[in-house]
């Protein structure tokens, strides 16, 4: 058996927003929905099955929401899925969709992620008190600080280089109109002189919380053939590994290289570098970018922080990264994995709008989540895959 | 499908995310398959943060994998049936040739009625916290005055789940008497009465898959899935017929159920539901209904579903089938359903 | 049995929240209609007319914009017996759930019968809301149904069609959102191996455990070595001097925090494990804490110790030379 050819066809998102005050969770959904059905020039009659995903249900406080949300996603009728990976959740939940059409089962599969991060508060949901242990950390960003600060050492970084991943993706953003943050004052220096949080991660260096959907419609073959700009899948991967393990590398996880050499193997990728020509990196964190960078074989172990400071990773650079301004200007949870599959594909469909680089056929989109444990990724292009 | 393992207890006493419980689960199906743990090609769960009480629930469960060097690794927040559903369809994809299942759900870390409540519209029914039996008895009622079942229907259901739960080792209700003798004990939540209600049941569960020449070396006689589908219906209680499940239906068809099914696990955490779910199925009376007493002797909420599938797995490894059923629900009312066919000879 | 007896530690955990919840157009207009004591249908395209309305039509998926006002009157169609109520259902008293098709409508719709036994109700009979007097405009609003003040045999009519404001955020009045609590109670149990760690805690002392495989010293100890599957076995006693591999100033305030920022949260990596403990650094300035640094547990007064890893207010420096970076860089 080997896999049938699959391609985005649909791409759609909300505005994303501290607060979607004038929506509910159904409304939000729907948004990014049927802005998608309409790029895919379908009908809910047209979906086969829908595949939901989202982070912890305790964010919204709704137990499986996709089950009262089944109606008005289109979903009654159909087979649902509802897919849980943590942080990296909307890329596994477009992995997932895309298996659905690549294993033959369906032709034209709905995916659609969401977060309504302003029903709760995301810091209390992701660390809910628990006996016998002490709550030391405070949140994600006291979560991951420790291990930015280990990468630091490790690649004897300056220690700006936080900030220029900040201030690029925030002026990136500017040119998303979906994007939550839209703050054209942002600058390296701007971002410096911001709150330092949880030392070494400033203000400015962390993402926002946001509301907001995503949604993609993905098709076989010949649906696909016969539209515009078909966004075909080069490759898909989704690799875990344990939180805390002895002696796991957590600055340079062996589930995100193992991850990317087996995606850029499907993809007949052998100098990522060169052949991607532009990428959506799941970054909460600024100096997640050149951490990845490595991680994902752009550059070699220590040398991540030279790529982006020599602006290799903005708009103009040698491998645009974020251009849709990243999980740094929107962050609905359970929707920024799926956000980065989307702008992966607007890219290759040449749709990105103000923030199109020129060319581009070939783009990553990758999604992280847990203590930095779970790897969702694909490459997407604008041919379809040679095999 | 070449191997299954499963446990259940009424309270279990260790840690919500039962790594403890799928370490020796685990063992049991390499020793069944004879796979190692680098043998599986992917892995799947299914299980819930608010069964659990806390945000990423399955996320220490993968240490029970030993996931270093990193697997291939996928969760669902859904019964672990959909986990399989999710493996069977990267099988087909020709990516992996096994996949191990597993999950698992701590319903008694809280309590089971209210947890349930937060299935419903967040808008206008979980404020009232309505609970799972109140609205099964209200279905169960439509359906005895519309004259689709009585309550010697009910108590038949029961009377066979505890009798046959008598030969099922990890049944946690067991003992079955008469229909009349049932049908003399009082009512619960009118119109149930405590046996045509499932278990609060806690419990882990794991699964392996092969396709082809894996199944064949895995096992003597594997159950090969010949259809599996999965269909929802909409939750709002006006926008369905009440008494029935077409998502089931339409499930069943999709699956393949047609003709020649012998023995049927259906998941049915009310003694009516089991007969909405066989109307739905078109199952002939012929057909054997849940040799292992089912959802009424043992309901583990996000195992309960693939443990029907894996316990009818058994009767084809057992020789004593050749064409059988797992079906697994979720969410309220079998508001969601899946259907998974197994035959003794490959397709 | 006692906490030392059982096989497992476990204490009770509250998981509560008041979620605010914003309602979009059409739940807007149906909980406006409640906080003015009226019910408001949802029509659909196939004619059906439902409450609450459904946000998106479910035969031409748009939303609903059909709304049509109905009586607070109606027959029941099912119901069912509550012998044991749960927190927060409409009664703290065993009580009737009713299936309710309203007059005017084409389904059921749920609430809850003030009645005092099962033998009060019955498929067929008439009811009627209870308003609630002082309503906010949620599903509370209505306390429940009851019978009928006035004899009332007959099935109403529609009241009105409600075509008057366009649905969109206007319609959902003056958009206030909707506060659900949701208060769940728990008991949190810790695995064998972590109950074992925190009985050491205890008497004072800090357990690990050896994996069986691969000889690693894990602490806490763990139900599976993450990396062989195989839970960990062999007790090892660590002492409480131990090497900071890296850690990170808190300066943010977060819910349920118990330490006044700024200060450290920091990988131990405590002599003889191999791998690293997150704990507090304190009696230092933030900003004299380094990597390698080499520092020991300081415990509470032994009359407060307990199960837990609170026993060890925190670690503080030795004094003693820093680690080198190769001796710990595994461990990052």
């Amino acid at each position: 058996m080997s896999k049938q050819p699959a391609a985005v066809i649909g791409v759609g998102q909300t505005h994303h927003r501290a607060k979607r005050d004038d929506v509910s969770m159904a409304g939000l959904c729907r948004e990014a929905i049927d802005r998608a059905l309409a790029d895919a020039n379908l009908g809910f009659d047209d979906i086969d099955a829908i595949v939901v995903g989202k982070a912890p249900d305790l964010f919204e406080g709704v137990m499986m929401p996709e089950l009262f949300l089944a109606e008005a996603l289109g979903a009654a009728g159909k087979p649902l899925l509802r897919v849980h990976t943590a942080g990296s959740v909307g890329g596994s939940t477009a992995i997932v969709a895309a298996s659905l059409v690549q294993s033959g089962v369906h032709k034209r599969v709905l995916t659609v992620a969401f977060e309504k991060q302003s029903e709760s508060n995301a810091m209390w949901a992701l660390s809910v008190p628990l006996p016998f242990i002490m709550p030391v950390h405070a949140g994600a960003g006291g979560y991951f600080a420790p291990h930015v600060r280990s990468y630091i050492r490790r690649s004897n970084a300056p220690s700006h280089i936080g900030a220029v991943v900040a201030a690029k993706d925030r002026q990136n953003a500017l040119k998303n109109p979906y994007a939550h943050l839209h703050n054209k004052d942002t600058t390296v220096e701007s971002v410096l002189a911001s709150q330092m949080l949880w030392d070494p991660i400033r203000y400015d260096e962390t993402c926002p919380s946001s509301d907001g959907a995503c949604a993609l419609v993905i098709a076989d073959g010949d649906t696909a053939n016969a539209t515009e700009s078909p966004a075909w899948i080069h490759g898909t991967v989704m690799r875990s590994e344990p939180t805390t393990a002895a002696e796991r590398d957590q600055v340079n996880p062996q589930a995100g290289r193992d991850a990317a050499a087996y995606l850029y193997r499907q993809a007949g990728i052998t100098d990522p570098l060169k052949q991607i020509d532009a990428a959506e990196i799941y970054v909460p964190f600024s100096w997640f970018e050149p951490m990845w960078m490595e991680n994902l074989g752009f550059a070699e172990e220590g040398q991540g922080w030279q790529l982006t400071e020599s602006g290799g990773t903005a708009m103009d650079g040698v491998l645009p990264v974020n251009c849709s301004g990243g999980v740094l200007s929107s962050n609905p949870i359970g929707a920024s994995g799926m956000l980065r599959f989307a702008e992966a594909a607007l890219q290759v469909r040449g749709q990105a709008g103000e923030h199109q680089v020129d060319g581009v056929r070939r783009a990553l989109g990758h999604a992280y989540g847990g203590g930095s444990q779970f790897f969702a990724m694909w490459v997407v292009g604008a041919e379809p895959p040679a095999h | 499908m070449v191997g299954f393992a499963h446990e259940q207890m009424t309270d279990f006493d260790g840690s919500p995310t039962m790594v403890e419980l799928l370490v020796p689960l685990f063992r049991e199906v390499y020793e069944q398959t004879g796979f190692t743990r680098k043998d599986i090609g992917f892995w799947c769960s299914g299980s819930s943060d608010y069964l659990a009480g806390r945000s990423f629930s399955f996320v220490q469960a993968v240490d029970a994998i030993g996931a270093l060097p990193p697997v291939n690794e996928s969760h669902v927040e859904m019964d672990a049936a959909w986990a399989l559903y999710e493996a069977w369809v990267k099988i087909q994809t020709g990516e992996v040739d096994t996949a191990l299942v597993y999950g698992f759900g701590k319903s008694s870390a809280g309590t089971l009625r209210r947890t349930l409540g937060l299935q419903l519209d967040p808008y206008t029914m979980t404020p009232l916290w309505p609970d799972q039996v109140s609205l099964a008895g209200l279905q169960a009622r439509l359906g005895l005055e519309a004259g689709l079942w009585d309550e010697t229907a009910l108590a038949e259901v029961a009377h066979r789940s505890l009798t046959d739960a008598e030969l099922n080792p990890h049944a946690v209700r067991r003992g079955g008497s008469s229909v009349a003798e049932l049908l003399q004990r009082e009512m619960y939540a009118d119109p149930l009465r405590k046996h045509d209600i499932a278990p609060v049941t806690d419990g882990a569960a794991a699964l392996v898959l092969a396709a082809d020449d894996r199944a064949r070396d895995a096992a003597q006689r594997p159950a090969w899935i010949t259809g599996m589908a999965h269909n929802i219906d909409p939750q709002h209680l006006a926008a369905r017929p009440l008494t029935e499940a077409p998502s089931a239906r339409r499930a069943g068809a999709a699956a393949g159920v047609a003709a020649g099914v012998e023995v049927a696990e259906l998941h049915a955490p009310f003694s009516h539901q089991e007969l909405i779910l066989r109307r739905e199925l078109g199952l002939a009376d012929g057909v054997h209904i849940n040799p292992s007493g089912g959802a009424l002797v043992g309901n583990p909420m996000f195992t309960a579903g693939l443990n029907r599938i894996g316990e009818a797995a058994g009767s084809i490894w057992r020789g004593e089938a050749s064409k059988v059923l797992g079906h697994a629900t979720s969410g309220p009312l079998l508001q969601q359903n899946l259907v998974c066919v197994m035959e003794g000879t490959a397709r | 049995m006692s906490p030392s007896e059982a096989r497992t530690l476990s204490a009770p955990v509250r998981v509560s929240f008041d979620y605010t919840r914003s309602v979009g157009p059409v739940l807007g207009r149906f909980f406006d209609g409640l906080r003015e004591g009226r019910l408001l249908a949802g029509r659909t395209g196939d004619g059906q007319v439902i409450v609450p309305p459904p946000e998106f039509d479910p035969v031409s998926h748009d939303a609903v914009t059909d709304f049509v006002e109905v009586p607070d009157t109606g027959t029941v169609v099912s119901w069912s017996w509550v012998p044991e109520p749960v927190e927060g259902q409409p009664f703290d008293r065993p009580f009737a759930w009713v299936l309710v098709q309203l007059d005017g409508t084409t389904g059921p719709f749920l609430h809850a019968l003030d009645v005092a036994g099962p033998d009060e109700v019955e498929v067929g009979q008439r009811v009627q809301v209870r308003w609630r007097d002082e309503r906010v405009g949620a599903i509370t609003d209505i306390v429940c149904f009851e019978e009928p003040v006035e004899a009332d045999d007959e099935p109403r009519g529609v009241v009105a069609d409600d075509a008057d404001a366009a649905p969109g955020v206007a319609a959902g009045g003056d958009a206030t959102p909707l506060i659900t609590p949701v208060n769940l109670a728990y008991t949190y149990a810790a695995s064998p191996e972590e109950s074992a760690f925190f009985r050491g805690l205890q008497e004072g002392r800090i357990l690990g455990q050896r994996c069986p495989a691969c000889g690693k010293v894990y602490v806490p100890p763990r139900g599976a070595c993450p990396v062989d599957g195989v839970p960990t076995t062999d007790e090892v006693e660590l002492a409480g001097t131990g090497t900071v591999t890296t850690f990170c100033i808190v300066n943010v305030p977060f819910m349920g925090q118990k330490i006044k920022p700024p200060y450290v949260s920091a990988y131990v990596l405590l002599d003889g494990a191999d791998i690293a403990f997150l704990h507090l650094i304190l009696d230092v300035p933030a900003e004299e804490v380094r990597m390698g640094m080499r520092v020991e547990a300081v415990w509470r007064p032994r009359d407060e110790w307990g199960t837990t890893v609170e026993n060890i207010s925190h670690f503080a420096p030795t004094g003693e030379p820093d680690a080198d970076f190769e001796s710990y860089k595994v461990h990052l």
